[in-house]
């Protein structure tokens, strides 16, 4: 047994759930004549639903493959080599799961190298070798096909990427040393560093072509025979393959600083995967590969033993899976359907609501409101969006048609919501006004119909309690920009039923928004714990901290903005409004800044002024702060706020406000777009000893969102 | 409103290699819409100077129009091939004479004015579809005896086929079917063939019939090069005990797809498209179901007739070979000698296989072919037995006839 295959026996044993992949080798002759070829096709016997993925066992598959071409090659009965996927599925790189089991440094190590040893093979076999991107391919997928000879791609193909990055690795069975030497530094830096940390952005097929990842592209119709037909002319010489020259001067420089710049952007420093990238990549102008693979092993390991990794893969398999089946959700089939809507105001958020669930469930949407002027403007609101959508061409003019037929707005009220089964408000945050229009829906609504509302931090129980049928009353509350944040907290009453809830959550999975079911607590979850954390950072503020202090002290954290800059953003009015609910509900956390009241009453919208070109504290803000004498160091103001959410979110568990402290890192990651390194934030809290200081335990057993005990 | 018949041009045919139906066949795994969407796909790569948009119809042939057979393939195969959305598309059946059937019909139209350019194929996948699945026979054929019971199963139609003529001996059929696989095997060596073969890519996933995994298909499945007399006088008749059909005289069960580009010769000039054949008749005719295979013998008549030419005048015969005695009986019916050499230059069905409803345009494909080769033969013809009693026949003119005499 080679070296290669006991270490991946070896790797094997730590992952007996592996879902392997299989390396199948076919031999048929290419068309001209051009001889006999050898194909491998990556197939885990499976759907395309469950895409091909690489674990040890898999590995082994394709080094036995390679063993067996290898033969083939060098005693010359064949004249090339192929790889390809299952129908639609490339492969989608390392199976995560196998990852997530490694406890020790070694082992992580062997996975690098593991699939180093396979993958590199393919270089060096006696004929030329040839990937054929027919589907969706990821990470290992990706890389298995750079270390052929030359690859072409699927027209077809939705997704194509190196996602590492994203998820707190680095590509690391050949990625970072073989992409810049194939398209240069530039282009890998855009595909490593910033197409990952850009929300994971996907290439597809012709844009792979165009980076010069593929040499030749392809519809899918006929995909396969078209690239072993151009196989076949390559073979012969009819066809000759050139690559333009890399820039291996300053141009390789200056891309790895771009790369920085981009990972200082969106991680400021918090995350080492991009680092780690970066440094391979800079260190790949040489050309020397196995020194970049060796770099690359050397990084896989130190980053799959890391808390960022973990919290990273903890991140994405929330947003993937809990996400999509949300802890708590009622039987779905209790759902009823609703198959007309009643909205409740037509300001600016009615506005919104009204067009996303007219463009998601595509049925009659009724605005209603207290003149007819404001009813008018809510519905040239959603006619002007359509007709943006539709300028776009992200509709056609069918489907605008059928949506501006859709909406209308009425001033009666039982005009509108007397066939509608679910009827939401957004009018203004008063308990008494919200009361004052549930009386008025229910007099007028059918007797299933939900009221949901949209409130942020009124009780929903408060708003239910004065109506005949209170069950069907439930919390819904999206976040601002509704188009873009996907989080959707479902908020249960306390006479809420279950077939309004699951009602509540069919609604939402229509809707395409990742819905946490939360109790109808103050604030919910993401208000509650931002409030908390920009209350902590505002108190430091009015007891004497610079501002840039307080300001500099979180960003190790990497969130997506700085707090006073995300208050800006919120309001500082909403922002106050929110923290004067928080207090009166617990003042013995929750202060209500008299700086940031004077702020409001100064009827300023920021702290900053953009005039040089960056944020810099507003003159007029400054004048107006009144600060104390107590001033903390970034470290002292970081651990005071840390400590604060530490414990909130410990006493929101106390409270049963959501299931799980998975649910707290899913609302922030979706709802606040905190980041996927700090695992929403449980996860760093946790190995940062936050949670252990306050709380006197962790947040997550061990494994968890970590390397496992 | 005066009209004028245009004349109608065969331009290009192609074809994916056939398989053979089974769970060990090549396309066991591979749909039947993605062969026939495939050789169209070829089809318009090989003809660049045919705008997709100018493409007036997309007539598909297949006898079972169910599955992926089914939604009026025509459409969807268009659809799936990536023609515009513009051009429009329907499925016939005529059962073994689907293809050559959608070339004629479209021809009519185009002669009519309707159409410039069409293109016209079909598919037959027999291991996704056997023959006869899903039919429903009217209970009447038997009861009031409209029919013979045999009718329905074509190898007794050709044992019936041999009881007409008694003269047409297993043995006879037996030679035809070695020298069909002899001129096949010679048609690949020389390369006559390969030119108009869509590579197939196909996957499998099942070991018991060999490596798995994507492979390509650039040959035909079914052929026997090779094949003695002695070979086929032991195989079983499985039509008739002591019969005279055997699997080695007669076509086999087959999975494939071809399709044509047909237009008027007008617009194939204008728009620089070669012109391969010119159509100058067709006919159908029925005969008795129960001996199906008589039916050429009155097409052929009749198209001829149509085209006041007689048997003499063809010089290149492609007869599909659904059963060797089925040719035999045309042959004879005409005095043609069993291995005269205008006859099938390529070997036929026996040795490439008959996926039904695709069959027509392989005859045309080879017959352009050879009118290339041979400019001293001014016509041809393209004939073939039917299911359920019929025969089909198209006469087609060599564009490429210097004059010669034949």
């Amino acid at each position: 047994m080679s070296t290669t295959a006991e270490l991946l026996k070896g790797a094997a044993e730590l992952f007996p759930d592996e879902v392997v992949t299989e390396a199948h080798v076919r031999h048929f002759d290419l068309p001209f004549g051009a001889g006999r070829f050898a194909l491998i096709t990556l197939d885990n016997g499976l759907d395309h639903t469950k895409p091909t993925t690489f674990g040890p066992a898999s590995l082994a598959n394709l080094n036995t493959a390679v063993d067996q071409v290898e033969k083939e090659a060098a005693e010359g009965t064949i004249v090339g080599a192929g790889v390809t996927g299952k129908p639609f599925i490339f492969a989608v790189g390392a199976d995560l799961k196998g990852v997530e089991l490694l406890t020790r440094h070694e082992d992580a190590l062997a996975i690098g190298k593991g699939g180093h040893e396979v993958f590199k093979r393919l270089a060096g076999l006696a004929v030329p070798t040839f990937a054929y991107y027919n589907g969706a391919a990821m990470g290992g997928g990706v890389e298995v096909g750079l270390h052929c000879t030359y690859r072409t791609v699927s027209k077809a193909i939705p997704a194509f990427s190196l996602p590492e990055v994203f998820l707190g690795l680095v590509p690391g069975w050949g990625g970072c040393a073989l992409l810049p030497n194939l398209i240069g530094a530039d282009k890998a830096v855009s595909v490593i560093i910033e197409n990952s940390l850009n929300q994971n952005k996907q290439l597809k097929g012709q844009q792979v072509f165009d980076l010069g990842i593929a040499d030749a592209i392809f519809e899918g119709a006929d995909f396969l025979e078209q690239s072993l037909i151009w196989t076949a002319q390559v073979l012969k010489g009819d066809i000759a393959v050139e690559r333009p020259t890399i820039d291996r001067g300053e141009a390789w420089d200056q891309a790895v600083a771009k790369g920085r710049f981009i990972a200082d952007g969106k991680v400021h420093g918090a995350a080492p995967a991009a680092y780690r990238a970066l440094d391979i990549i800079a260190a790949a102008k040489n050309g020397d590969l196995q020194q970049g693979f060796d770099a690359e092993d050397q990084a896989l390991a130190d980053l799959i033993m890391g808390g960022e990794l973990r919290s990273g893969i903890y991140a994405f398999n929330l947003v993937q899976k809990r996400g999509k089946r949300p802890a708590g959700a009622p039987d779905k089939n209790l759902a009823r359907p609703v198959t007309k809507v009643g909205v409740v105001g037509a300001g600016l958020m009615a506005s919104q609501l009204a067009l996303l669930f007219l463009r998601r469930l595509e049925v009659p949407v009724v605005l209603t409101d207290i003149d007819q002027a404001r009813v008018d403007k809510g519905v040239g609101y959603v006619h002007a969006e359509i007709d943006k959508l539709l300028g776009k061409g992200r509709i056609n003019q069918d489907k605008a048609n059928r949506l501006k037929a859709l909406v209308t707005g009425v001033l009666d009220k039982a005009e509108g919501f007397s066939d509608a089964d679910f009827v939401i408000e957004a009018v203004f945050e008063e308990i008494g006004v919200k009361q004052q229009v549930f009386a008025e829906v229910e007099a007028v609504a059918p007797a299933h119909a939900i009221l949901a509302t949209n409130t942020s931090s009124l009780s929903v129980s408060e708003m239910a309690s004065k109506l005949k049928h209170p069950e069907r009353v439930v919390g819904f509350h999206f976040f601002n920009p509704v188009a873009i944040l996907p989080l959707l907290e479902i908020v249960r009453g306390e006479q809420t039923d279950d077939a309004s809830l699951a009602t509540a959550f069919a609604v939402a999975k229509k809707l395409k928004k990742t819905a946490v079911l939360v109790k109808d607590a103050p604030a919910f979850v993401v208000n509650r714990i931002l409030t908390r954390f920009m209350g902590e950072i505002q108190n430091v503020i009015d007891e004497g901290t610079p501002v840039e202090v307080a300001e500099k002290a979180v960003e190790p954290l990497g969130l997506p903005m700085s707090p006073l800059v995300l208050l800006e953003l919120v309001g500082p009015a909403i922002g106050l409004h929110v923290s004067e609910t928080l207090n009166r509900a617990f003042p013995d956390r929750f202060t209500v800044s008299p700086n940031l009241a004077a702020v409001v009453k100064a009827g300023k919208r920021g702290f900053y002024v953009y005039d040089s070109g960056k944020p810099e504290l507003d003159p007029e803000v400054a004048a107006l702060l009144q600060q104390g004498d107590s001033v903390l160091t970034e470290e002292q103001v970081r651990a005071r706020v840390l400590d604060a959410v530490a414990q909130e979110i410990g006493l929101m568990l106390e409270e049963g406000v959501v299931a799980e402290a998975q649910d707290i890192d899913l609302c922030l990651i979706t709802g606040a777009g905190w980041p996927f390194h700090l695992g929403g934030i449980t996860p760093y809290l946790d190995r940062e000893g936050v949670s252990e200081r306050v709380n006197g335990k962790k947040f997550l057993a061990p494994g968890v969102a970590s390397v496992p005990a | 409103m005066p009209r004028t018949v245009r004349d109608v041009v065969f331009v290009d045919g192609v074809r994916t290699p056939f398989g053979k139906a089974g769970p060990k066949g090549i396309y066991h795994e591979t749909r039947a819409d993605d062969l026939v969407v495939k050789a169209i796909r070829e089809l318009l790569r090989r003809n660049p100077g045919l705008d997709p948009k100018k493409i007036d119809e997309v007539a598909i042939a297949a006898t079972t129009q169910i599955g992926d057979q089914g939604l009026t393939l025509g459409r969807t195969a268009g659809i799936l091939a990536g023609l515009p959305q513009s051009v429009p598309g329907y499925s016939i059946d005529r059962m073994c004479a689907g293809a050559l059937t959608a070339v004629t019909t479209t021809a009519g139209s185009i002669a009519f004015g309707a159409y410039d350019a069409v293109i016209a194929g079909g598919v037959e996948h027999m291991g996704r579809h056997p023959m006869g699945e899903g039919v429903d026979p009217n209970p009447r054929f038997v009861s009031e005896k409209l029919v013979d019971e045999s009718a329905l199963f074509m190898g007794m139609t050709a044992e019936n086929l041999h009881d007409r003529y008694p003269h047409i001996t297993k043995l006879r059929a037996d030679e035809y079917a070695v020298r069909s696989q002899e001129k096949a095997a010679k048609a690949y060596a020389d390369g006559k063939i390969q030119q108009d073969l869509v590579p197939i890519s196909v996957r499998r996933t099942s070991p018991e019939a060999g490596e798995t995994g994507w492979g390509l298909v650039t040959a035909d499945e079914p052929m026997r090069p090779g094949t003695t007399l002695e070979n086929l006088s032991g195989l079983k008749t499985p039509f008739r005990v002591h019969g005279r059909v055997t699997a080695g005289n007669a076509a086999g069960l087959n999975d494939g797809a071809t399709a044509s580009i047909i237009a008027s010769e007008d617009f194939a000039r204008e728009n620089g498209l070669p012109v391969k054949m010119r159509l100058v008749s067709y006919a159908f005719a029925g005969v008795e179901p129960e001996v199906m295979g008589y039916g050429p013998i009155p097409a052929t008549e009749k198209a001829l007739a149509k085209a006041g030419l007689g048997i003499g005048d063809i010089g290149l015969f492609e007869i599909n070979e659904a059963f060797a005695v089925q040719v035999l009986a045309l042959l004879d019916h005409y005095g043609i000698a069993d291995d005269d050499a205008r006859v099938n230059q390529y070997g036929g069905a026996i040795a490439f296989g008959h996926p039904l409803a695709s069959s027509g345009v392989r005859l045309m494909t080879q017959l352009a072919r050879q009118f290339e080769e041979q400019p001293e033969v001014r016509y041809g013809l393209t004939t073939m037995c039917v299911g359920f009693g019929m025969g089909a026949t198209v006469i087609w003119e060599n564009p490429h006839f210097d004059g010669g005499d034949k």
